[in-house]
C-alpha cells in the first residue's frame, strides 16, 4: 500500500484522501446538525446514479464544468492564472445563443458556426488579458477578474436592450443550432443530457493533444516552467502567453455553449455569476490539471451539485452541505503538503518496526 | 570517546539510485574533516543522513560513542550538530538577531525579549571574531556577512559540530580568508567541523583529515599532512587527473565572429558594453578575462539576441545578425552554454530528454507537421547521454533530479551538439569539480580543433589562461587588449583587468 504512494501513483492518492476527508467532515457535520450521515449520503448517492434520470443530469452538469475546468488547467499550464473563465464562459453562452437566434441555416452548418461564436468570443475574452499581461506586464489575475464583471453586465445589457423575449430571458434558439438530443434524453428518462457531453470528452481529449503532443503545446509547458530558458531557446514568450490565454477562453467559451444551446436553449439576464466558470478552477485543482483529472473531477462536482436536490427531499438536509464539502475537498487538496507529510511520517514510522 | 560523530557503513537508496552505499565517517573531536567527492557523489545526502532529513537504509550513527538515531532536524540540533547551508536560509528583511532567535525566540510573558538576544548575539560573536551586527539588516550586508550570521545562528543554537556546505562558493578572496580564520577559532574553543567540499586547495589549507566518496560508496579516510592535490584528485575521480590543459596550438582560419563597435545598454539605461571590438576565427579559442559586471554577460546576450543592441554591429559567419531574435542567431549556428544554467540553461521540470531538443524541437525529426516524436527525441538524447558522460537514471528523469555537475554536462552536449559556427561558453565550469572541469576543458578544444570558434567568457583567470588561444581583457565594457595566451601571465592579465597600473593596488583591497 505504501510503495503505491511513490512516484505517479502518488499524484492520485491526495486527491482521494482529500475527498476522502472531505464526506468524512460532511459526516461530521450532519451529526452535529441533527441528521443521519448514512441516510444523507445514501439520499446523495441515489441523487447522482439512482436512476438514469439523475444520472443523465449528472453528465449534463459536469459538461460545461469539464471546459471551465479545462480552461483553467490550459492557461495555468503556461503559467497563468485565468481567474476569467467565468467572464469567457458567459460571452460564450451569450454569442453561441445570439448566433442561434439571429440565423437559420441547415444544422450542419449552422451548429458549428454556434459553437464556433462562442469559442471565438470567449477567446477575444481571454485574448484581452493575454495581450496586456505580454505587453505591459499587467497582471492577468486582475484583468481577468475585471472582465468578469464587464463580461456579465454587457451581455445582460446587450439582452435587456436587444433581445429579450419574455422575463429576463431571450427567445428560443433555432433547432438547427441545437444540441438538445432526443436520443440521449429518452435513455435517460428525459433529462436534458445532450450532445455536450460528447463534445466535452472529445474536448478532454484535445486538451492533452495539444499540450503533450504538439509543437505549440512543448511551447506553451516550457514557458510556464521556465520562461527565462524559453526565451534563451528561442522562443517567443510572449506569443505564447496570449496565445495560451487565447485557446484557455475559446475552451470556456465553448463550455458556454454547451450551456446555451445544449441545457437551456436560450441566455437569460444573470443577476448573479453562474460559478460555473469558478468552479472550473477547483475541478482544474482536483484533477491536477491533467485530462484525465478533470473529466473524473467534474463528474464529482457535477453529481455532488446534482444529487444536494436528493438528500434534501430524502433525507432533509440542506443542499449547502455539498457546497461545504465541496469546500473542504478544495482546502484538503489545497493543502496537501500537510496530507504528504503526514503520509512520509507514517512511512517511515512503519519501518522502525 | 575518540570520535565525536561516528557515521558508519551508511547506505541511502532513492528509487533508482543508491546515493550512499556502505560509507563509513568518523570525525574526532576538535578537528576539521573534509568530506570530498565530485558532484553527486553522495555527499549532501550523507550530511541530510547526519542532520536528519533522511533516513538510512542501513548502517548506524553514533554521537559522543552513543548510538543515535536522528530522525529529524530537531533531533539534530539537540545533538548539538548545527548545520551552515550552501543557499543561505536568511529572512532578507529580518535583522540578524531575528533571524538568529527565529524559531527558538526568548520571551518573557509573551513577548520577546530582543534586547536580551541582541546581546547575547554580540557575545557569541565577539567570542568567535564573527564581526557581526546583530543589528544590521540581512538585505544590508555582504554575502560573507550572511554566512556570519549563519554560522552564528548554529553557534546560538548550541551547535559544538557544524557542517559547512560548500562554504566558499558565493565569497570572494578575502572573505574565503576570513572565514578560515573563523573556522580556526571555532575548533580552538573546541567546536568539531566537518566541511563539505571539491576545492583541493581548500583542503590542504585548513583541513586535518579528509573523507573520500565516489559515485556514493565511501573509498577511504586520509591525513591531510600525507596528501597532495594530485593524490586527492585521483581518489576523489578514480583516476590521474591533469590539472594542465594539454592541447596543441591553435591554427586559425576564417573569421566567425566579427564585433564592430557594439554599444549594448543594461535595464537601467546605462550603458555597460562601451564601444566594443572583437574578433574569433575558426580553430581558435578566445578567452575575454575580466572582473564580474564589467560588460560581460550583457555582451553574451548581445550576442545571442537576448539583449536588445543599441549601436554597432555584430556580425557571424558573414551574416549580419545585430537585429536578429535568438531563434534566428540559434539557427546561423551559434551554441550557447548559459552562465546560470537553472535560469537559462534548463527547464528544470522537463525530462533530460526534453530539454536536450530545447531548441530543436520544432525541426524534423523531432516535429513533424505539428506534432512531436517523442520516440525520436528520446533517441537523441541517448546518445548524447552516452557520449557526453551524462550521470542520470533515465532520459525520461527530470533535469531538477541530476546534480549541478551533470545538468551542465546535458547542457554542453545539447550546444556542442548543435553543431555550432560558434560556440559562446559563459562560466561553463562553475560551481563544478575537478573532473567535470577536465572534461569540459577537453570538450572545448576538441571543438576547437574541429575548426569551430570558440569564446570563453570566465572570471575565473587560471581558466582562461589555460584553455584560450587567444585573451581579450574587458573593462569597463570596453576590450582593453588582446594577448597571446602562451605570452602572457597572471599578473599581467590581473593589472589589465583593473585597467591599469594605479588601479590594480585599489582594487585589491
Amino acid at each position: 500500500m505504501m510503495s503505491m504512494l511513490k512516484g505517479r501513483a502518488f499524484g492520485i492518492t491526495i486527491p482521494i484522501i482529500a475527498i476522502l476527508f472531505g464526506f468524512l467532515a460532511g459526516a461530521v457535520i450532519m451529526l452535529f446538525s441533527g441528521n443521519n450521515p448514512i441516510t444523507g449520503y445514501t439520499a446523495l448517492v441515489n441523487g447522482i446514479v439512482g436512476d438514469t434520470y439523475q444520472f443523465g443530469e449528472t453528465l449534463q452538469r459536469m459538461t460545461p464544468l469539464i471546459f471551465s475546468g479545462i480552461a483553467v488547467a490550459f492557461a495555468f499550464r503556461t503559467g497563468l492564472l485565468n481567474i476569467g473563465v467565468e467572464g469567457q464562459l458567459i460571452v460564450g453562452w451569450f454569442t453561441s445563443v445570439y448566433v442561434g437566434l439571429a440565423i437559420d441555416p441547415p444544422m450542419i452548418i449552422h451548429l458549428p458556426l454556434a459553437i464556433l461564436a462562442g469559442a471565438v468570443a470567449g477567446a477575444l475574452w481571454g485574448f484581452v488579458p493575454g495581450l496586456l499581461k505580454a505587453r505591459f506586464q499587467v497582471h492577468e489575475v486582475i484583468v481577468t477578474i475585471m472582465m468578469n464583471y464587464i463580461a456579465m453586465h454587457v451581455t445582460n445589457s446587450l439582452i435587456r436592450t436587444y433581445l429579450l423575449d419574455s422575463g429576463q430571458r431571450t427567445g428560443f434558439i433555432n433547432s438547427s443550432a441545437s444540441l438538445e438530443s432526443e436520443f440521449l434524453s429518452e435513455l435517460t428518462q428525459f433529462s436534458r443530457l445532450h450532445w455536450g457531453f460528447l463534445i466535452a470528452a472529445a474536448a478532454c481529449v484535445l486538451m492533452w493533444f495539444i499540450l503533450w503532443k504538439t509543437k505549440k503545446g512543448f511551447e506553451l509547458r516550457s514557458v510556464g516552467f521556465n520562461k527565462n530558458a524559453s526565451l534563451y531557446a528561442g522562443m517567443n514568450v510572449d506569443q505564447n502567453i496570449v496565445l495560451s490565454m487565447s485557446v484557455s477562453g475559446a475552451f470556456a467559451g465553448i463550455g458556454g455553449a454547451m450551456v446555451g444551446l445544449g441545457t437551456y436553449g436560450y441566455a437569460n439576464i444573470l443577476p448573479t455569476f453562474t460559478n460555473i466558470g469558478f468552479d472550473g478552477i477547483a475541478v482544474a485543482l482536483l484533477g491536477a490539471s491533467s485530462s484525465i483529472g478533470i473529466f473524473l473531477a467534474a463528474f464529482l462536482f457535477g453529481g455532488l451539485q446534482q444529487g444536494a436536490n436528493m438528500m434534501q427531499s430524502q433525507a432533509g438536509v440542506a443542499p449547502e452541505l455539498v457546497e461545504i464539502i465541496i469546500a473542504l475537498i478544495i482546502l484538503f487538496v489545497a493543502s496537501s503538503y500537510i496530507i504528504r507529510w503526514a503520509l512520509d511520517r507514517l512511512q517511515s514510522r512503519k519501518e522502525e518496526k | 570517546m575518540e570520535y565525536v560523530i561516528e557515521m558508519n557503513n551508511i547506505r541511502k537508496e532513492f528509487p533508482g539510485i543508491v546515493a550512499n552505499d556502505n560509507i563509513t565517517l568518523q570525525v574526532k573531536q576538535g578537528e576539521i574533516h573534509a568530506l570530498l567527492g565530485e558532484n553527486g557523489a553522495g555527499k549532501s545526502t550523507l550530511m541530510n543522513v547526519l542532520f536528519g532529513l533522511y533516513q538510512p537504509e542501513r548502517g548506524e550513527i553514533k554521537v559522543r560513542g552513543e548510538k543515535v538515531n536522528i530522525t529529524d532536524p530537531n533531533v539534530a540540533n539537540d545533538l548539538g550538530i548545527g548545520m551552515v547551508h550552501q543557499h543561505f536560509m536568511l529572512v532578507q528583511n529580518f535583522s540578524v538577531t531575528e533571524n538568529i532567535i527565529l524559531g527558538s525566540e526568548p520571551t518573557s510573558r509573551g513577548s520577546i525579549n530582543l534586547r536580551k538576544a541582541e546581546k547575547d548575539v554580540q557575545e557569541i560573536s565577539d567570542r568567535y571574531g564573527l564581526r557581526v551586527d546583530p543589528r544590521a539588516k540581512i538585505e544590508d550586508i555582504s554575502v560573507g556577512m550572511q554566512q556570519r550570521a549563519e554560522i552564528l545562528k548554529t553557534l546560538y543554537r548550541g551547535a559544538d559540530i557544524l557542517i559547512f556546505d560548500e562554504p566558499t562558493g558565493a565569497l570572494t578572496p578575502p572573505e574565503i580568508k576570513e572565514l578560515i580564520q573563523i573556522m580556526h577559532n571555532l575548533i580552538k574553543e573546541g567546536k568539531s567541523i566537518i566541511l563539505i567540499t571539491h576545492k583541493l586547495k581548500e583542503i590542504l589549507e585548513v583541513c586535518d583529515r579528509c573523507t573520500v566518496i565516489r559515485r556514493g560508496v565511501g573509498i577511504g579516510t586520509v591525513d591531510v599532512a600525507d596528501s597532495t592535490e594530485n593524490s586527492l584528485a585521483e581518489m576523489m575521480v578514480g583516476r590521474e587527473v591533469s590539472f594542465k590543459v594539454e592541447k596543441t596550438p591553435a591554427s586559425p582560419k576564417e573569421t566567425v565572429l566579427s564585433v564592430k563597435n557594439l554599444v549594448v545598454e543594461d535595464s537601467r539605461k546605462v550603458s555597460v558594453v562601451n564601444n566594443l571590438n572583437l574578433d574569433v576565427r575558426e580553430g581558435e579559442i578566445v578567452g575575454i578575462a575580466g572582473v564580474d559586471g564589467n560588460g560581460q554577460t550583457e555582451l553574451v546576450e548581445a550576442l545571442t539576441g537576448l539583449r536588445k543592441i543599441k549601436s554597432g554591429s555584430i556580425n557571424i559567419t558573414g551574416k549580419d545578425t545585430t537585429k536578429f531574435k535568438p531563434r534566428k542567431i540559434t539557427e546561423v549556428g551559434v551554441g550557447h552554454i548559459p552562465q546560470d544554467r537553472h535560469k537559462h540553461g534548463l527547464v528544470l521540470d522537463f525530462t533530460i530528454g526534453e530539454n536536450m531538443v530545447l531548441q530543436t524541437y520544432y525541426q524534423k525529426p523531432y516535429t513533424k507537421t505539428g506534432i512531436l516524436n517523442y520516440q525520436s527525441m528520446y533517441e537523441k538524447a541517448k546518445v548524447l547521454i552516452e557520449e557526453f558522460d551524462v550521470r542520470t537514471p533515465s532520459e525520461k528523469t527530470p533535469a531538477r533530479a541530476l546534480s549541478g555537475g551533470n545538468q551542465q554536462k546535458a547542457i554542453i552536449a545539447r550546444e556542442v551538439d548543435r553543431s555550432p559556427a560558434l560556440l559562446i561558453a559563459a562560466q561553463p565550469t562553475r560551481g563544478l569539480d575537478v573532473g567535470a572541469i577536465e572534461f569540459i576543458h577537453k570538450k572545448l578544444i576538441e571543438e576547437r580543433d574541429k575548426g569551430r570558434a570558440i569564446l570563453l567568457v570566465s572570471l575565473e583567470l587560471e581558466e582562461v589562461l589555460n584553455v584560450s588561444d587567444r585573451i581579450a581583457v574587458i573593462y569597463e565594457g570596453e576590450i582593453v587588449s588582446v594577448v597571446e595566451a602562451d605570452k602572457t601571465n597572471e599578473q599581467e592579465l590581473g593589472l589589465l583587468m583593473a585597467g591599469s597600473v594605479k588601479e590594480a593596488g585599489e582594487t585589491t583591497s
